[in-house]
């Protein structure tokens, strides 16, 4: 009986179990020694990665409340690896800050919440796991305890989830109210396309569309990515968008299959409003921190035009984007935190010239950052390939063109931080930094990722054999 | 023959490159790397013969095709025909001399040479790929690296250049991106194979609905009027081995694209736009020609003059004839040898005499009798000389226009015709102003000539514009049969 809830429950209880020690250390020694406590989350963190890969059967357990599948273990274990990533690339902030302790323990709840989120097989499960994620995030936010700025970014972020949860939760009870039930095996049963029904499919929509920071509901975005620690503003921009994104096209895609008629046009629309919003923005930045948080905004944009395409081929392409786009954003934001860390500078201009000092991390940004521009051979350019070949499944081609010339947009604000780094001088540029062991590894992950997740075709084939659709 | 050897090649000297110290030996393994992709390339030529000549009449040989993407249907495959193999051996040739010409670059040699072999990667997988995903990830290789090119070792607004460039060729590959998604979907089948499309082509409304797109995005990348605006000014701005690179090859990465397009995917609709094609291929020679009279400075000069040479490109791929086709292809080998050897020379006296305008320069003949020589060679294939490579390019060409009946076509064709003059104005007066008459400038005496890399990048490309010029029977069997 208990392997049968073990088992399926591997990795959260893993998460937890590891949240526990970390309490346990805090609360029962009296002192330690950082260094060494962050060599040991990390080494947990690298186990609990590996303990993922362990074959585990299909489950459904607690009366549909919570199910597994290959599909949702290959999901987590995406989501450990970005974390192991993120706390990689914390380590140099991480020493100098007194409570690396509990940075971990709220970061570690929200990957708890995020785990229950995606295995949810209920909306009230789902709104448990997304609210057990949401409020150690906005502590995270605020993390920087001496900055101003980012108990503003906590602020605006806990304003704007818990507008967004309102939403939610109405929409929720709505579609109870709708169809008298709150499974998600049950739902499309009930579901026939009444505009009542609609209404509440449109306010959980919105509800989503502010965790994925979707337009119009983008706009606490670029402030808080701004204010929050550069960890924080990475973990938000890849685990958190990407949790989301794992629920949002399996609901869409199962529980609201009825619906797609209706869904695809919405999702085209603000698609296209996602993508122009943050180019758009994007293209006058200064501070970098502020132009990954509009590029992560377009780049919703381009999930959500995969997602159109309500293939198998879409949802494997949201899959294999995401994965990618974890070794990509995260290599980037790496380098801004390293250089933030150790020289508390976030602008272009101030990148200008920094080649000559720091061959590696100019490296590492540039590849990061192609890859996020989708140019081969790096992984971004498949994965970007592959969403919006899977978008014009339908045959949206103007809606695909529009897409693809949405991606020369991009180039430009890529290429122009590449430029600064590359091709600008300064009168006092970035001197030679050093770059410790755990960032280093870090660094190695991202970028082999985006060498190899590409150009390995496998990849794509195996989430492909995983993957969804109708 | 594995023809993926092309693309390893590069990728194995890039890496070697990467690992090794010393600003001497990245070129030296820089240097080897190209000069076995030139040895590989003539392997190949000699074994397409042989098989061609033992009777194989398979239209693409030395096939190799590897699933890369099960689940849509995405194969890394490869083969050649007469047209990849002439435009390889072209690529390999202008590598060697951009290698050569960039010998003692500085600063950062060893990221120069790497970006350079990345490129010559990006060229050779371009030509040689038969499955339109292939083709279109190597198209996209060859686009960054040039960025970085231009903007770190270029020159004037280099920054400026550079981004105009990425961005103009990337709304080109963008549009390519679109026509092969509807490819994929709307011909049926859910597949990238040209062969296949090749042996039964899309439906008329779909050849209808992605000619136009896949047209203008190669077209982008090979001057196509009226997105041309690139081309001077990445020409002009990069360094030597960036602009050879760039004239040479690069823009014939679209010429190639546009002739697959009209030949294997599209050739119903080809047909229906042809009108359109030849008009604007007529507008970029005339207006081409006319811009370079104008212009003052060498580089520029030749930046133009792209613009109308690779016009000709696209009117014979227009008019769709045999022989206008050939004669395309004529025109990019021709081109691509001609354009890299006068960016070369004008490299050359660039470094010597820092200054590329017309009206300051003057008999350099005197000082430099290699560079001066090379310049006029370069100068008389442009304008059509018979014995030179251009002559047989562009006679080939206006040949296969004229056979397209029609009087609107013919008007083209002498308009064509009469730009040639206007050549002839261009390049005599550059040269004369540059190579002729007195020395200008007293500092120009103690300038010494062509060092034994820059006369042996010299060599070889007027040796590939004498071999097309005087025997050019080998490069018309080569591309068709």
């Amino acid at each position: 009986m208990w392997t049968g809830i073990m088992v399926p429950l591997r990795q959260e209880l893993m998460v937890t179990l590891i949240l526990f020690l970390l309490l346990f250390i805090k609360v029962g020694a009296s002192e330690y020694r950082t260094g060494t406590i962050l060599r040991l989350v990390n080494i947990l963190l690298l186990a609990n990665l590996v303990l993922g890969f362990f074959p585990c059967p299909d489950a459904t357990l607690f009366n549909g409340m919570f199910h597994t599948g290959r599909l949702i273990v290959l999901e987590k274990n995406i989501l450990n690896l970005g974390t192991l990533i993120v706390s990689l690339l914390a380590y140099d902030w991480l020493k100098e800050h007194r409570q690396a302790l509990e940075f971990y323990m709220l970061l570690l709840a929200t990957l708890t919440g995020f785990f229950f989120m995606i295995s949810s097989g209920n909306l009230l499960m789902f709104y448990l796991g997304l609210e057990l994620s949401t409020i150690p995030l906005t502590a995270l936010s605020g993390f920087d305890l001496e900055k101003k700025q980012s108990s503003e970014a906590a602020l605006k972020f806990i304003i704007s989830s818990a507008f967004s949860s309102a939403l939610l939760l109405f929409g929720i009870s709505l579609l109870y109210g709708a169809t008298g039930s709150l499974g998600f095996d049950a739902i499309p049963r009930r579901l026939d396309g009444s505009a009542f029904q609609l209404f509440a499919f449109i306010l959980l929509l919105s509800g989503f569309a502010f965790k994925i920071s979707v337009v119009p509901f983008h706009l606490w975005t670029a402030d808080v990515y701004e204010g929050s620690p550069v960890a924080v503003t990475a973990y938000l921009s890849v685990i958190s968008k990407g949790a989301v994104f794992f629920i949002f096209i399996q609901a869409l895609y199962t529980v609201f299959r009825p619906l797609a008629g209706n869904w695809n046009r919405m999702l085209i629309l603000l698609s296209v409003l996602t993508m122009l919003t943050g180019n758009l923005f994007a293209l006058r930045q200064n501070n970098l921190k502020r132009l990954l948080a509009f590029s992560s905004i377009t780049q919703s944009g381009f999930i959500l035009a995969g997602i159109t395409g309500s293939s198998r081929a879409g949802d494997a392409s949201v899959i294999y984007f995401i994965l990618i786009y974890i070794f990509s954003n995260l290599g980037a934001f790496g380098v801004v935190s390293l250089i933030s860390a150790q020289t508390g500078r976030e602008n272009i201009d101030d990148y200008k010239g920094l080649y000559a000092a720091n061959p590696l991390l100019s490296w590492v940004m540039a590849i990061s950052l192609f890859s996020l521009a989708g140019i081969p051979p790096t992984a971004g350019f498949f994965g970007k390939f592959f969403l919006l070949m899977a978008g014009a499944g339908r045959g949206n081609y103007v809606f695909i063109g529009i897409a693809a010339l949405n991606m020369v947009i991009a180039l430009y604000y890529y290429l122009r931080v590449i430029k600064a780094i590359f091709m600008d001088s300064q009168p006092q540029p970035i001197g030679k930094l050093k770059i410790p062991l755990l960032p280093n590894i870090a660094f190695g992950l991202c970028v082999a990722g985006i060498l190899v997740t590409g150009v390995m075709g496998w990849v794509y084939d195996y989430i492909y054999s995983l993957s969804i659709g109708f | 023959m594995t023809l993926s050897l092309l693309v390893i090649l590069p990728l194995l000297t890039t890496i070697a490159v990467l690992l090794c110290r010393g600003q001497y030996t990245v070129r030296l393994l820089s240097f080897a790397g190209v000069v076995m992709q030139l040895i590989l390339s003539f392997v190949l030529l000699a074994l397409y013969w042989k098989e061609r000549a033992a009777g194989n009449t398979a239209p693409m040989l030395f096939v190799y095709r590897h699933t890369w993407f099960t689940a849509l249907n995405i194969d890394y495959h490869v083969g050649v025909d007469g047209i990849s193999v002439a435009m390889i051996l072209l690529t390999a040739f202008v590598m060697v001399g951009a290698v050569l010409v960039s010998w003692k670059i500085t600063p950062m040699g060893k990221e120069f040479f790497v970006l350079l072999l990345i490129l010559s990667a990006g060229a050779f997988g371009f030509f040689i790929s038969l499955d339109l995903f292939t083709l279109f990830f190597f198209l996209e290789v060859s686009v960054i690296p040039k960025f970085l090119l231009i903007g770190i070792w270029g020159s004037g607004r280099k920054e400026y250049s550079a981004m105009k460039l990425a961005l103009m060729l990337m709304a080109g590959s963008a549009l390519v991106f679109l026509g092969l998604v509807i490819l994929y979907y709307a011909a049926g089948g859910h597949h990238f194979d040209m062969m296949a499309f090749a042996q039964s082509h899309p439906a008329a409304a779909v050849q209808r609905l992605v000619f136009p797109l896949l047209f203008t995005g190669f077209g982008i990348f090979t001057a196509l009027f009226p997105f041309h605006t690139w081309v001077p000014d990445g020409h002009s701005s990069a360094p030597t081995a960036a602009s050879m690179f760039l004239a040479g090859i690069s823009m014939k990465l679209g010429g190639y694209g546009c002739l697959r397009t009209v030949l294997m995917l599209a050739p119903l609709a080809a047909e229906e736009y042809s009108p359109y094609i030849i008009t604007l291929a007529a507008i970029a020679i005339v207006y081409g020609a006319f811009a370079t009279m104008m212009q003052r400075d060498l580089k520029y000069i030749n930046a133009y003059s792209s613009i109308s040479h690779c016009g000709f490109i696209l009117l014979g791929i227009g008019m769709g004839t045999r022989t206008a086709i050939t004669g395309a292809v004529m025109q990019m080998v021709s081109h691509g040898l001609m354009t890299a050897l006068f960016f070369a020379t004008i490299g050359m006296i660039y470094d010597r005499t820092h200054t590329r305008m017309v009206e300051k320069l003057g008999g350099l003949l005197k000082m430099m009798p290699f560079i001066a020589t090379t310049f006029v060679i370069a100068g008389l294939c442009s304008l059509g000389l018979p014995g030179l490579s251009g002559f047989v390019a562009e006679i080939t060409v206006f040949m296969g226009s004229w056979q397209h009946p029609g009087g609107a076509y013919h008007f083209a064709t002498i308009l064509a015709c009469a730009s040639i003059v206007i050549t002839a104005v261009y390049i005599l007066r550059a040269t004369g102003q540059v190579i002729m008459g007195p020395v200008k400038d007293p500092h120009y005496n103690g300038l010494a000539d062509a060092t034994w890399n820059e006369r042996l990048a010299g060599i070889l490309l007027v040796a590939g514009i004498f071999a097309i010029g005087v025997a050019p029977f080998w490069l018309n069997d080569l591309i068709n049969k």
